[in-house]
């Protein structure tokens, strides 16, 4: 299929392998960057889409295989190789400095000086603010980034990538964060950067954000290169096909399990936010067991505080959290585990995982005291329980001992969501848990919180993608400002009322919805 | 630290070569202390003997006591300034119990204690120094340096202050005040082996266990991994940290005894610059101070190698200007092959596909 394409291209792969402990990342891939388009990176995780990227941003160097730029050999071994030849990367994981403020992350390392040592901090300022004018952000350029969202943090990486003015701009996951309004900001900036003949490489999760965005699209599955091919030639089935390795629509709808017998009322909670107002703003609802509720919201809405409230994370945090008819609104977060709450959380590098500890001793972490005879660990317990819990979730590990930071994302997600079924939760709080996956693990996700709702396990489930919670979530609610603003049984929602639930009390996602 | 296990049949003799390779560097301090005690054993007559061995290990034990409750400390992320000077004061607190007793102005007498409520008072006296900079850590936020170098000054000035600057000698006891026997800590043995070294043994095994085999164990390392995660899996990171620095102080009051009951006799300036040994131990033994990463067994062999180096050189006649370059060297060194290490194993792994 790539004969049939006229592009000139720019940056070409050429048998890539790349060998890290215990896994061959990629093997023997090569891929084409055609000059001024769009071109789109797709694959399961674990598939090596971010391996890829990171070797032609010289983060990594290959194990075996050449780059050509323009049909020159090129050696790419630091960031600053690539930026000498013009290539710029948005990476997945966020890698930005929460201690320093918008402006000095996006000029990090490349500070606009005079004389090479005074920093021009007026020039610096005024170039940020043009760059978050660009991408409509709702923040300023002086802003510290610790005080962001992950959605908003997202955007500062975006800007920092665009200061480069780099003619091959590497995207990987640029939306997984990003709220609907946000993503359309982004298309538009990646439509203009196009027309300035700028190549980009799109990595995402979001198929159909694929095929809308897209001009060329190349297949990775298990390290090998599947397919490229030109965008309008393919559709949805022929992607996921190309993954997965069967033509099948894997998200289908998933039926109620709910059992109508209340697990968990949640009456009038309440955290005040600093300088007045509250981020979780008096709420009241109820789940069920084996009830899915689905919470959508675009960052900020007080979701993650939400669960933070719900686990006993803030202490001036009011009102009664009722779990199985005790009300555990008091108590720590070991407490509240202990009764039966769990928390998979968002982000799962942060929060999530102690990459300095093997799988086994993080799947076990909040769990543990379920393994000990008054003082010492039962080695042999906790080892069966991992093992179980390995087998039942599909994790792929050579063995429980080895470090959590060799595994792919999907597996280190996979592991996160065992350590929560590990302490027998009677409610599970799943914060965005399909975050930067592939849509294989995706449906394994899917597959698991049915299944655990069948078991009897309440689940509140907060995500940014529509499809999804329409997808899996038995009743949904909106949350926006801290409020919820609607709510629905699943087969009465649709998704145009969410949307318009989610902006309530949003100015600029209103002005953009009506535009 | 975890080697992946070989999943197919792969050129045998050179994966033997690296597993022996990788080996050789996860032992390399146990190495290094192999080879000193045999250049020292080669160079410095009488260093073998049963005499020299056993003085030996009882000065290494007083750095392996304030190294071992140093580890735990490190691999929360913390560090712990104030060892030294809680050896220091204990053993000032044992003395002047021994030989003063405990004046209470208020009732007119002065009270004087059975020798283990003196050794408990002192004990007491280190957990209660380690809580305050736990507490000032945990509850004010203060960075450990700082709270602990603080408690650095504040231990030494009241160490000084019991006595005035003077040292409390002849810490025998008195037989009609039912003290005595304070020296059988120091000199005393069990089975022909002193009584020191046992306490090494017993205090090593408890928190090798603790380490390895207890859920405070685990909760240590992922407070110094992820402190974040460990919050979000019900973690007490307060707790933990808590502990750490009460039992750093409960070891750093074991070394204090331990030193005035071999000195029968304690001084206020005793334990100066001890924190940087016990740092210094742990680092050798494979401790990161970036935190999450470190073990008992380790830390002990490092101080066994720090303190048969100092005592090596002393007898060889080095000069002390001369034997503080090579200890940095060690130490440095220590580190730089740490680091060679890591690349190694990630290098080896990576031939095993």
């Amino acid at each position: 299929m790539s004969q049939a394409t006229q592009d000139p291209v720019i940056l070409r792969a050429d048998k890539i392998t790349k060998l890290y402990p215990g896994t061959v990342a990629l093997n023997k891939v090569d891929f084409n960057v055609y000059q001024g388009k769009v071109n789109v990176l797709v694959g399961e995780n674990g598939a090596g889409k971010s391996t890829l990227t990171k070797i032609l941003a010289g983060v990594e160097t290959p194990t075996r295989g050449s780059l050509y730029l323009e049909g020159k050999q090129v050696r790419i071994r630091s960031f600053h190789d690539a930026v000498a030849h013009g290539i710029g990367m948005i990476h997945q994981e966020l890698n930005l400095f929460p201690n320093l403020n918008v402006t000095e992350n996006i000029f990090i390392a490349r500070e606009m000086t005079q004389a090479g040592v005074h920093i021009d901090r007026k020039a610096q300022v005024e170039e940020a603010e043009k760059l978050l004018e660009r991408l409509e952000a709702g923040f300023g350029p002086k802003d510290q980034v610790a005080n962001l969202r992950i959605g908003q943090q997202q955007i500062v990486e975006i800007a920092k990538a665009l200061a480069l003015n780099a003619r091959i701009l590497i995207m990987d996951e640029p939306t997984s964060a990003l709220s609907t309004a946000e993503v359309d900001v982004l298309f538009k900036v990646i439509n203009d950067l196009r027309n300035h003949g700028v190549s980009i490489i799109y990595i995402s999760h979001r198929l159909e954000e694929l095929i809308t965005i897209g001009d060329y699209i190349t297949v990775l599955r298990d390290g090998k290169l599947m397919q490229e091919a030109p965008m309008e030639t393919i559709d949805v089935p022929w992607i996921i096909s190309n993954m997965v390795g069967e033509a099948a629509d894997r998200t289908h709808e998933y039926p109620s399990q709910s059992t109508g017998e209340e697990v968990l009322k949640v009456e009038n909670l309440r955290l005040p936010r600093v300088g007045g107002g509250f981020t979780v703003d008096h709420l009241s609802f109820s789940l069920h067991k084996g009830e899915i509720l689905g919470v959508y919201g675009l960052m900020g809405s007080g979701r993650s505080e939400l669960y933070e409230c719900l686990m006993g994370l803030h202490k001036e945090a009011k009102g009664r959290v009722i779990l199985d008819g005790e009300d555990i609104s008091k108590g720590t977060v070991g407490d509240h585990i202990k009764k039966g709450m769990a928390l998979i959380p968002e982000d799962r590098q942060r929060e999530g995982l102690v990459q300095s500890l093997s799988v086994a001793h993080n799947m076990t972490l909040a769990s543990i005291w379920k393994f000990i005879k008054v003082f010492h660990i039962v080695g042999n317990w906790a080892k069966q329980a991992v093992l179980k819990m390995i087998k039942d979730l599909s994790i792929k590990v050579p063995n429980p001992q080895v470090l959590i930071s060799s595994l792919s994302g999907g597996n280190q997600q996979k592991v996160v969501i065992g350590k929560a079924l590990l302490t027998s939760p009677k409610v599970l709080l799943m914060d965005e848990p399909t975050r930067g996956i592939d849509v294989g693990a995706k449906a394994d996700v899917f597959d698991i919180m049915h299944d655990m709702a069948r078991k009897g396990i309440g689940i509140i489930f907060v995500t940014s993608e529509l499809k999804e919670i329409m997808a899996i979530a038995d009743r949904i609610l909106v949350m926006s400002k801290g409020q919820i603003t609607g709510e629905w049984k699943r087969q009465d929602a649709c998704e145009e009322d969410l949307v318009v639930a989610s902006a309530v009390g949003h100015k600029s996602v209103n002005q953009t919805l009506h535009q | 630290m975890n080697t992946v296990s070989a999943t197919q049949a792969a050129p045998a003799v050179k994966k033997e070569k690296i597993k022996l390779g990788m080996l050789l560097l996860k032992l390399r301090t146990f190495i290094a202390l192999i080879l000193v005690v045999a250049y020292f054993s080669i160079m410095a007559p009488n260093f073998l003997s049963m005499a020299n061995m056993v003085i030996m290990i009882k000065h290494v034990s007083i750095y392996a006591f304030l190294a071992i409750g140093m580890t735990f400390v490190i691999v929360t992320g913390g560090i712990d300034l104030s060892v030294g000077s809680i050896v220091g004061l204990c053993g000032m607190v044992a003395g002047g119990l021994i030989y003063q007793g405990l004046h209470l102005p208020f009732l007119g007498v002065t009270v004087y204690f059975h020798l283990p409520m003196v050794i408990l008072i002192t004990l007491l006296v280190g957990v209660v120094c380690g809580a305050v900079s736990g507490f000032l850590i945990t509850r004010f936020k203060v960075a450990p340096f700082i709270a602990t170098l603080g408690m650095l000054y504040i231990a030494r000035g009241v160490a000084l202050l019991l006595s005035d600057g003077e040292t409390f000698p002849n810490l025998v006891g008195k037989e009609e005040l039912g003290n005595t026997g304070f020296p059988l800590l120091g000199a005393g043995t069990f089975i022909g082996i002193p009584v020191s070294i046992w306490a090494l043994i017993a205090l090593g095994a408890v928190a090798a266990y603790v380490a390895a085999r207890t859920p405070l164990g685990r909760h240590i390392y992922s407070v110094g991994g992820n402190e974040r995660a460990a919050v979000l899996s019900g973690v007490r990171v307060k707790r933990v940290k808590m502990l750490v620095y009460m039992f750093s102080g409960f070891c750093s009051a074991i070394a204090g005894l331990v030193i005035a009951s071999q000195l029968v006799a304690s001084h206020p300036a005793t334990g100066e610059m001890f924190e940087l040994t016990a740092i210094a131990a742990a680092v050798l033994g494979g401790t990161s101070l970036a935190g999450g990463r470190g073990s008992i067994g380790g830390t002990i062999i490092g101080a066994f190698v720090i303190g048969v180096l100092g005592d090596g050189m002393v007898m060889m006649g080095v000069s002390s200007f001369w034997q503080m370059v090579i200890k940095g060297v060690v130490i440095v060194a220590a580190v730089v092959v740490d680091q060679l290490q890591r690349n190694l194993q990630s290098k080896a792994t990576l031939q095993e596909d």
